[in-house]
């Protein structure tokens, strides 16, 4: 059995790394850092650690004054807040400016279990999708987050970084290279392609470790980086495909699904799509794997639906 | 201490400010004559005396920011810069046209001198926090003062922000909040209470006074009082909507509003008359 480890815990630990490493960073948590795991960066740097209370709107304003002032700030806290509450500010102050501050938006999608649909962000993406300047990233594994957060250092604009509680085994390779705006395929295949995000994308190869056992060959592409998009992966994808397939933990309306739709909408070559993730639902309490298992996005569900419309596709 | 030479000369520049607002706005095209006329003494004082800035250089790492958290009334923050030559006064006449460098409302790293996107109420003072916070971590000295309404102090965010510079002990920010007691339909006390705004604030752990907001003797005073306490410090100035433009004084409909022909000469020819008894009067001090 592989170690699984919660991407939240690779931020915590590369964040303090980045600490180290950058002196302009600085770390705001809004009465959470336990569960963002900031707590390993606040031990090493209390002077650039800031508690700023149960007031996540605050927080990012604060944020972009900030990097207005040449700071590299991370906001921190549950996605839907930090996305939700935080909807205007990031827009007139962050995103409008492209000022260089970073939200990372922890314990996203419906893995974050039992406090039910009050505390599971499923609309995240496409609230800061609908953002100019905004960069998205969804890493998959502990690796990925890894360098997705050393890479945030660099960038110059606004980001997203969604993080989750879940715990989930390395899915990228040891030589792994993450760059914003590029997907990687993870896994061969020509007939189907599946875009994949966050968790989902270690779902996808278990899937498709299936659907191979049924004469169906899967490809599968990890979109860790889901604005920019790799247009190009999914326009060469199309070209071949008799299937497309996208899987998030977050709603079907706006987040990933949607940016390769709005993609294979301008293409030529525009095979079936089919949108696997949280179809207009709000979550609810349970245990992780029971509310994947409830919303179709457990490995056997993904197989099932691949197969279902295959089956429709001539 | 501030001799009266120097008032004399403030009042000149505020009532030059004022003129130039309308001037900018013309008239039969809507704009937010109301608040950005109860600010303009405050303007003035903290752009033509308070604080340290160098119009040739206005991202000087060093300089004191002015954040309008109100950031409707921004026509007075563009007129102070244009006088100041940050950017020239003839680009006045394009406020809000399109393609032009003077938005509707504050935007950073478009208008020089600007120093926020703020526009959507109450996020303004939350980020002159970070601006003052930014100062302290980094070793810088510069000052950092923030323009509310007494309207805005209805946006939950801003006490967020009272309660966040108070914890921090910022004793680099000012906020001057401009007490015209109108928001955009009426009183800015109808809708929720603002009473004891003063005490309310001295809970949250801020230094209070309260001044005229358009006596420069009481402004300039309030500013050095405030600069000199060892946290954040409020100035509560109580102002006069519209003013200077005895039709507009005190009345919410020219919050946002487009003047007629008559309206527009007439409120031309008060502030005219106003900036040239001032100029008599700063002039008559210098002989």
């Amino acid at each position: 059995m592989p170690k699984l480890v919660e991407t939240r815990f690779a931020y915590g630990d590369a964040l303090a790394e980045l600490g180290a490493l950058n002196e302009k960073v600085v770390v705001l948590d809004a009465d959470l850092y336990n569960s963002t795991r900031t707590c390993v960066f606040r031990d090493r740097f209390p002077a650039r650690f800031f508690d700023m209370g149960i007031s996540e709107a605050d927080m990012v304003s604060t944020a972009a004054g900030m990097a207005a002032a040449g700071l590299i700030p991370f906001c921190n806290s549950f996605a839907i807040f930090l996305t939700g509450v935080c909807y205007m500010p990031i827009r007139t102050q962050i995103a409008y400016p492209s000022l260089p501050v970073r939200l990372a938006g922890s314990s996203a999608g419906l893995t974050q279990g039992p406090d039910g649909a009050s505390h599971q962000a499923l609309e995240d993406i496409a609230l800061m999708r609908s953002l100019p300047h905004m960069t998205i990233l969804s890493p998959a594994d502990d690796l990925e987050t890894r360098l997705a957060t050393m890479a945030l250092a660099e960038l110059p604009g606004p980001a997203y970084l969604r993080l989750g509680r879940y715990p989930v085994p390395r899915v990228c390779g040891d030589d792994y290279r993450f760059e914003v705006g590029r997907a990687v395929r993870l896994r061969a295949g020509e007939e189907v392609v599946v875009f994949a995000t966050g968790h989902m994308v270690w779902k996808a190869l278990e899937a498709a470790a299936e659907l191979a056992r049924d004469g169906v060959d899967a490809g599968i592409v990890n979109v860790s980086s889901i604005k920019p998009l790799d247009e190009e992966a999914i326009r060469l994808a199309a070209s071949t495909a008799r299937l497309v397939v996208t899987i998030e933990e977050h709603s079907i309306i706006g987040g990933l699904g949607s940016a390769v739709a709005e993609c294979l909408s301008d293409c030529t070559c525009r095979p079936p799509l089919l949108r696997l993730g949280v179809k207009d639902r709000f979550g609810e309490s349970g245990l992780a794997d029971e509310l994947l298992e409830k919303h179709g996005l457990q490995p056997p569900a993904i197989r099932a639906a691949v197969l279902r419309r295959l089956m429709t596709v001539s | 201490m501030v001799i009266t030479r120097d008032i004399l000369e403030l009042e000149r520049r505020a009532a030059e400010l004022r003129w130039r607002l309308v001037e900018m706005m013309g008239m039969g095209k809507a704009h937010h004559f109301g608040g950005s006329l109860s600010s303009a003494d405050m303007i003035a004082a903290l752009y033509f005396r308070q604080m340290r800035y160098d119009p040739a250089d206005p991202c000087w790492p060093d300089r004191d920011r002015f954040v309008m958290s109100k950031g409707h009334s921004v026509p007075a923050q563009y007129a102070a810069l244009a006088m100041l030559g940050v950017f020239s006064v003839e680009e006045l006449a394009t406020l809000k046209r399109l393609g032009s460098r003077l938005q509707g409302h504050p935007v950073m790293g478009l208008t020089p001198g600007i120093e926020a996107c703020t526009g959507a109420l109450g996020e303004g003072l939350s980020f002159a926090n970070g601006l003052a916070l930014a100062a302290k971590l980094t070793g810088r000295e510069y000052r950092v003062y923030c323009m509310v309404g007494d309207g805005e102090l209805h946006e939950g965010q801003l006490w967020e922000a009272f309660m966040t510079a108070a914890r921090r002990r910022l004793d680099n920010l000012v906020v001057l909040v401009d007490r015209n007691r109108l928001k955009a339909m009426d009183g800015a006390d109808t809708a929720k209470s603002l009473d004891r705004l003063d005490e309310r604030l001295a809970t949250f752990g801020w230094a209070v006074r309260e001044i005229n907001g358009h006596d420069m003797r009481e402004i300039c005073a309030g500013l050095d009082w405030a600069t000199a306490q060892e946290g954040p410090a409020v100035l509560i100035a109580h102002t006069v909507k519209g003013r200077g433009v005895s039709f507009m004084e005190d009345r919410p409909g020219f919050h946002n509003a487009a003047l007629s022909d008559g309206q527009w000469a007439q409120a031309r020819a008060e502030l005219a008359r106003a900036l040239a008894e001032k100029q008599e009067q700063a002039h008559a001090e210098t002989r």
